[in-house]
């Protein structure tokens, strides 16, 4: 019997965030990227996945903006963005007004601290 | 043996609404058995003769275990497969199967809500499952959902095709129609296409009138063999094919934004049923957001891809139009408990049947539903109905 505690992807993936790292995986098996995080490929089925540290550019897919009162913080993105690795992920593009989030934009990802834990969110190319 | 062996094989033989709208000091189960009550009668049978049972509840991961006790059932076949709101929809082609070889030889559909008014309301009921079923690579980003998820299917369709905010409301508009038709609709005041686009954004492209209404409601329907069917009280509307296509649980894992299972489970079914888009008199599909229905009518082949935007303009799927699209008025007009596959499938058995009233489509042979679940066009059922004479 293991009795030993293993780490799974999931918390994996939070530690390295809350180091201020942002980690993909890459499967050894069929060269893909993956994310979500997964303990195995969802591409090939193969269950060696490597940690690797993505370029941290992409793209916006898609976005929206979240209509909320201004007193419980205003309107707010949510956008797809698509990693040059070739991977999707939800996050938020910052340092602009939700509604100028557009569809095509290249954007670069931070991570940030969100109550205490790691969180990566983006921010437009051009503006850096 | 293939799908297409089971065509025509089954019907739906009794159909039951109950506390549609507003069932204030009911419970999801009171609602439920009262509508089972009611399908059970339509078809001129007993609670006794129910030997097969499908049923799936958001709340409870065992709700088949809940509703057994409660309407006092002893199933030989019991499927509780919970894909979402399409999960009533995609309990046909177990049923089909079921039946046809001989497992039971009466099955009960059914399905119930008080989201809008019991004790435990919409609010409290989904941040209860966002603890028992939690998404960590969305929920730190606190999208709306699932107006949010759709929200975002809405903005690639119309950054990719074109698709506009007054064709969204076109659709909204076309169902309001359809709901003014029907006694049974929950909203039914006038509503033009200029008040949709001036209302509040809830989550962009979306205003409220993109978005399915949160009511109560129950629904069940009864399916047996056709050999049964025929001696049964009411006109048997056949079962010519069901398909489920499932890829994906929410947002972040739909590759392509623009193209819904649908287009697979689709396929399958009108493939079973030798029949296509341009042989079917009346479409109900699972309208949660004013964007499915344009994936829809794509995904089924009723128009090609993108151009779902411009087929539903000038009031196309609307009363009087070319296509009659949710007769009942949808999720968008008439009721929407959460889950909202039975109703679809018990209006097109209305239809059929020719019960319909002023919104009847005339000698409609012929229906389609298509179920939708999960916060972003997850899963999709689709079920090719029709009556004897279409067989
Ligand atoms: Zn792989």
């Amino acid at each position: 019997m293991n009795t030993q505690e293993q780490v799974g992807a999931e918390a994996r993936y939070q530690a390295a965030l809350n180091e201020g790292r942002f980690l993909i995986q890459r499967c050894e098996g069929c060269g893909r990227h993956v994310f979500y995080p997964r303990v195995v490929c969802p591409h090939c089925g193969g269950d060696s996945l490597a940690w690797v540290e993505p370029k941290g550019t992409g793209v916006v897919y898609s976005t929206t903006t979240v209509r909320r009162k201004p007193e419980a913080g205003g309107d707010y993105d949510v956008s797809l963005i698509d990693l040059d690795e070739g991977v999707r992920m939800m996050s938020r593009v910052e340092g602009i007004a939700p509604t100028e989030v557009k569809i095509g934009m290249r954007v670069r990802a931070k991570v940030i601290d969100n109550k205490g834990a790691g969180l990566v969110v983006f921010t437009p190319e051009e503006a850096r | 043996m293939s799908l297409a062996d089971l065509r025509g094989k089954t019907a739906i033989v009794g159909v039951g609404l109950a506390g549609c709208g507003e069932a204030r000091g009911m419970t999801d189960m009171e609602i439920l058995a009262q509508a089972a009550t009611k399908a059970v009668a339509d078809a001129g049978l007993t609670m006794k003769d129910m030997d097969g049972l499908c049923t799936a509840n958001l709340m409870s991961a065992i709700w088949p275990l809940n509703v057994v006790e409660y309407l006092g059932l002893q199933p030989k076949f019991v499927e509780g497969t919970n894909v979402g709101g399409s999960a009533f929809v995609a309990h046909q082609l177990p049923s089909m199967m079921a039946l046809a070889t001989g497992v039971c030889d009466a099955v009960l559909v059914c399905y119930g809500s008080v989201q809008r008014t019991g004790t435990m309301g919409r609010k409290e009921r989904t941040a209860a499952r966002n603890v028992l079923d939690p998404n960590p690579y969305e929920a730190p980003y606190q999208p709306f959902n699932p107006p949010s998820s759709y929200a975002l299917v809405a903005a690639r369709h119309m950054h990719q095709y074109g698709t506009t905010r007054r064709q969204l409301a076109e659709i909204a508009v076309a169902f309001r129609r359809w709901a003014q038709l029907n006694p049974e609709a929950f909203s039914r005041e006038p509503l033009d296409i200029e008040t949709v686009l001036k209302a509040r954004m809830i989550t962009d492209p979306f205003t409220a009138y993109d978005c399915c209404l949160v009511t109560d409601g129950a629904a069940a329907y009864v399916m047996t063999r056709a050999d049964r069917a025929k001696d049964l009280k009411k006109k048997p509307i056949y079962l010519l094919s069901n398909a489920t296509a499932v890829w994906h649980r929410s947002v972040i894992g739909m590759r392509d934004l623009t193209v819904s299972p649908s287009k697979e489970s689709g396929e399958r079914a009108f493939a079973a049923a030798g029949l296509g888009p341009k042989d079917i008199d009346v479409v109900q599909v699972y309208d949660a957001f004013s964007i499915n229905v344009i994936l829809a009518l794509e995904d089924l082949g009723f128009c090609k891809k993108g151009e779902g935007g411009p087929f539903v303009e000038n009031g196309a799927i609307g009363p009087g139009g070319r296509l009659p699209v949710n007769t009942n008025g949808g999720g968008l007009s008439c009721v929407h408990p959460n889950m909202y596959g039975a109703f679809a499938t018990i209006e097109a058995v209305r239809q059929l049947r020719g019960e319909c009233g002023e919104r009847q489509v005339k000698g409609a042979k012929t229906a389609v539903v298509n179920g939708n679940g999960g916060n972003a066009a997850a899963s999709q059922s689709t079920s090719v109905l029709a009556t004897a004479e279409a067989l």
